[in-house]
């Protein structure tokens, strides 16, 4: 399980989050909401090991990790993707993917070459199997980054915007997708701004502004909460309905 | 106590030069987020302008308020304009080719505007003039340094905190998308930025004219120095860097009093570099940074058999110009073959791995003394082991920070060595250059020219097996995502430690074929503005491709002999390489990953369905799932 226990950041005169706690329990997809720079993103960076908390701690299956490395902390089964792309341009998309699988310990040669293309079909991406990451356009960049992530074998799995550039189609999959994990055991954080999708598939949201937890809770309780609707959801969540 | 004052007050005489330059360096950095590798070559042009003004009768404070004040930070703003604002967020290797490129391109300029050879004077400030200060005399240019470097960083502060374009200038600093929305015009800014600094290296090149000899290279190249002191204030304190430059100066002037082991005559020169490295060791991690991503396309790799069939053909080609050239151009083309697998040693670090190295000659060079130092026998081994040896002490500091501070710890290197290895006596101890033996004791020259050919294409078959490898991708990976590798697992540093060295030693090996087909190698040979053109070279043809390399290498033989129809143009090399690099440096893959794309047809994405959504019994869902587990 992720935990964030009391996490601070600040960056000169700017409190970007502020004393936050949050539980990402396995088997669960957890919303992350709030308006843009609310401090989703930088809690991602904290959580990933991109950035040093000021204050608390970030505890990872009952282990502090909050000194540990991004590398170290996606060994011990964390992996992420990037609300700004951060695909391997160069390298193909089928390349993005087995580049990850490898860096298994356990997963070598044939093996590694199987699970890439596995979850380059899974995410559909096989068309594109061969063509440079560089060039793909912004919702399959997404999707790759999902394969990448997935390709690690993770226990916890952090995303950040992945609907972001997909149609309603490709969203509905994703979704599917998400939950499939989860219903695996995987612990899915899931920061989007699509609505539907976050209260479709989370069992648990939680909601952020200016860097503070605004409210918590269930996708029926978040909606129902009058501080968020009027801070962020407004009246695009009330024409929503919770995840059935 | 005497001398140490003495010593004490020539060494902060020193070190005030340093601060202004550092100073302006570090402002435009700021300001533009790009390293002004150029920053000497305008100081360079400061000094000789002054000169030229000087000489032509107007008054030495005219002229130089004339350079300080319009013409230095013109010129900055021009260059802003002209190509620093167009590379917006460009990855290190095209802003520092491009940089690098307009260091040459000035100095080629400088070398046709003045001639070398003629010997140039210019009188300092106060001639004659001197002060007694405690048992120290101090000349009236000194205190002119002094006081000017006194008064430059007040000017700043009031310029930063009081003035409305200083605060918004802080504000681009802090955080250039907020100043932006706020109403800041960044590209304005970073011209601002680039003009003051232009103005700073112009005063520094006006201060040091009458203190050095006048030589173009000696002055594009002082500034060196002062990237210690701008590491030190790590690129973005202007305090800082003023205590770095005085320390500096300090330093060097101590030492250099106070150590009088011969073989520590060079320590002069090796001290900026000592510096930098201590800054390096002591300055605090980078931060990985998110969401800088250029979309790339880096040219395809051919498949094993048919890279091992071109390789080949090559081999088959020279075996036969070989035969049929005649004896001096079979030298030539020897030479090349060196230098070609010197550029090779760029690709799997600049092309693949997206890190730079300005000392590549260095490296060639430790590896053809090496071969000198240990014989024709174990020689070609030590001639690859000791600078990939070498290349581990330099990038080790570097590997917690960006990729900026290793280029400048191989610039500051191959600086420091150019004085203090390559002109040593006891390393080189020959005064006419260092014999090195062939390798193999190869003496018939056109079986050497085939024998380095082989070598260069099993290089670069082994480079092109090492790109298709899971090393390579991790190395093409590292050079396009440090942020996305360090989230999937991948050890970051150990990657850049071992293609350094590995570099570093390819590098050594095609020194050494170099070393052979010369006979003796001196100083002259491995000097680090050759490096500088050997990179752009490389980036310009295209440093993604062994084929770019290739050309690359010939077009460096080739360029000086296009010297004779240049007319007037004095120095050909610089000026074209460095016409090529600011023309063509922001094409990532230079000349030959253009052809390729243009051979290749723009291919169209094919159609992409949505995500698979499993289902209950899908074999391909339970794998996947089970895998994703662990």
């Amino acid at each position: 399980m992720l935990r964030a226990d009391n996490v601070s950041v600040r960056f000169g005169g700017v409190q970007a989050v502020e004393q936050l706690s949050l539980d990402c329990p396995p088997g669960r997809i957890t919303g992350l909401i709030g308006p843009n720079g609310a401090g989703k993103t930088t809690l991602f960076n904290v959580l990933t090991g991109l950035q040093r908390p000021t204050a608390g701690r970030v505890v990872l299956d009952d282990h502090d990790v909050t000194r540990l490395s991004a590398q170290r902390r996606a060994r011990a089964g964390l992996a992420r993707t990037f609300q700004r792309l951060e695909v391997f341009g160069s390298l193909t998309v089928r390349e993005n993917v087995l580049l990850a699988a490898e860096l298994q310990p356990k997963l070598r040669g044939a093996a590694a070459a199987a699970l890439a293309d596995e979850l380059v079909h899974r995410v559909g991406l096989e068309a594109v199997s061969d063509s440079p990451a560089g060039v793909l356009p912004t919702g399959l960049s997404r999707l790759l980054e999902l394969a990448r992530a997935l390709a690690t074998s993770p226990t916890t799995l952090l995303l950040d915007e992945p609907g972001s550039g997909l149609d309603e189609t490709e969203t509905r999959s994703l979704g599917d997708l998400l939950l499939s994990l989860a219903g695996a055991g995987t612990a899915v954080l899931l920061v989007e701004h699509d609505v539907e999708l976050v209260m479709r598939v989370c069992e648990h949201v939680y909601v952020l502004d200016f860097g503070q937890l605004l409210c918590q809770g269930t996708p029926s309780e978040v909606q129902a909460d009058e501080a968020v609707q009027t801070a962020y959801l407004g009246a695009e969540l009330s024409s929503t309905g919770a995840r059935s | 106590m005497s001398t140490f004052l003495a010593l004490a007050v020539t060494g902060l005489v020193t070190g005030c030069l340093y601060a202004l330059t550092a100073s302006g360096l570090v402002l435009t950095y700021t300001t533009s987020g790009i390293f002004n590798f150029a920053h000497g070559a305008l100081g360079m042009l400061g000094a000789f302008t002054y000169w030229q003004l000087t000489d032509w009768g107007m008054p030495p404070l005219v002229a130089m308020l004339l350079i300080v004040l319009v013409l230095a930070p013109l010129a900055g703003a021009v260059i802003e304009k002209a190509l620093v604002r167009r590379l917006g967020a460009a990855s290190l290797e095209v802003t520092l080719t491009v940089t690098v490129g307009l260091l040459l391109l000035l100095l080629g300029i400088a070398n046709t505007l003045w001639d070398t050879s003629t010997p140039r004077r210019v009188q300092p400030f106060f001639a004659g003039e001197q002060v007694t200060v405690g048992g120290v005399v101090l000349t009236g240019h000194q205190l002119v340094i002094v006081g000017t470097a006194a008064v430059i960083p007040f000017l700043l502060w009031a310029f930063l905190h009081v003035s409305k374009v200083g605060v918004a200038m802080r504000a681009v600093v802090d955080d250039r998308e907020l100043a932006a929305l706020a109403g800041a015009s960044p590209a304005r800014i970073g011209q601002l930025g680039w003009g003051l600094g232009a103005a700073l290296a112009g005063l520094a090149g006006v201060l040091l004219a009458s203190q050095v000899t006048l030589n173009t290279t000696t002055l594009t190249l002082l500034v060196i120095n002062g990237y210690a002191a701008a590491v030190m204030g790590r690129l973005s304190s202007l305090p800082l860097t003023f205590v770095g430059g005085l320390l500096l100066g300090l330093l060097q002037s101590l030492a250099v009093g106070y150590v009088t082991v011969s073989w520590l005559s060079q320590l002069q020169t090796v001290i900026p570099m000592l510096f930098l490295f201590v800054a390096l060791l002591v300055a605090p991690p980078t931060r990985l940074h998110v969401g800088s991503l250029a979309p790339l396309r880096a040219p395809r790799v051919a498949a094993a058999r048919r890279t091992a069939l071109w390789a080949a053909v090559f081999v088959g080609v020279l075996a036969l110009l070989a035969v049929a050239l005649p004896a001096a151009r079979v030298s030539h083309a020897t030479h090349a073959m060196g230098i070609a697998v010197v550029m090779l040693s760029l690709v799997p670090l600049v092309g693949y791995g997206g890190m730079v190295s300005l000392c590549q000659l260095t490296f060639a060079g430790i590896g053809a003394v090496a071969l000198a130092k240990v014989g024709p026998g174990w020689g070609i081994v030590a001639a690859a082991a000791v600078p990939a040896a070498v290349g581990v002490l330099i990038a080790l500091p570097t590997l917690r920070l960006r990729g900026l501070y290793l280029a400048l710890a191989t610039l500051a290197f191959g600086y420091a060595m150019d004085d203090a290895f390559f002109l040593n006596g006891s390393v080189m101890t020959d005064s006419l250059g260092l014999p090195v033996p062939r390798p193999l004791g190869l003496s018939d020259d056109r079986a050497y020219l085939v024998v380095c050919g082989v070598v260069f294409a099993a290089a670069a078959v082994g480079v092109l097996a090492l790109r298709r490898s899971t090393w390579g991708r991790r190395l093409v990976a590292l050079g396009d995502s440090p942020a996305g590798c360090a989230t999937i697992g991948m050890g970051i540093r150990t990657t850049k430690l071992a293609v350094f060295a590995l570099s570093a030693g390819l590098a050594g090996l095609g020194g050494a074929l170099l070393g052979g087909q010369q006979g003796t190698v001196g100083a002259a040979d491995f000097d680090l503005l050759l490096s500088l053109t050997v990179l752009l070279l490389a980036v310009v043809w295209g440093v993604r491709t062994v084929s770019g390399v290739l050309i690359a290498a010939f077009a460096l033989e080739l360029t000086p002999l296009l010297q004779g129809h240049l007319g007037p143009v004095n120095d050909a090399v610089p000026l074209l390489v460095g016409l090529g690099a600011i023309g063509l440096g922001k094409s990532q893959n230079g000349i030959m990953g253009a052809c390729f794309d243009r051979v290749g047809g723009l291919r169209r994405l094919p159609l992409v369905p949505a995500p698979r959504t499993p289902t209950e019994g899908d074999p391909a869902r339970e794998e996947v799932l089970t895998s994703a587990q662990g």
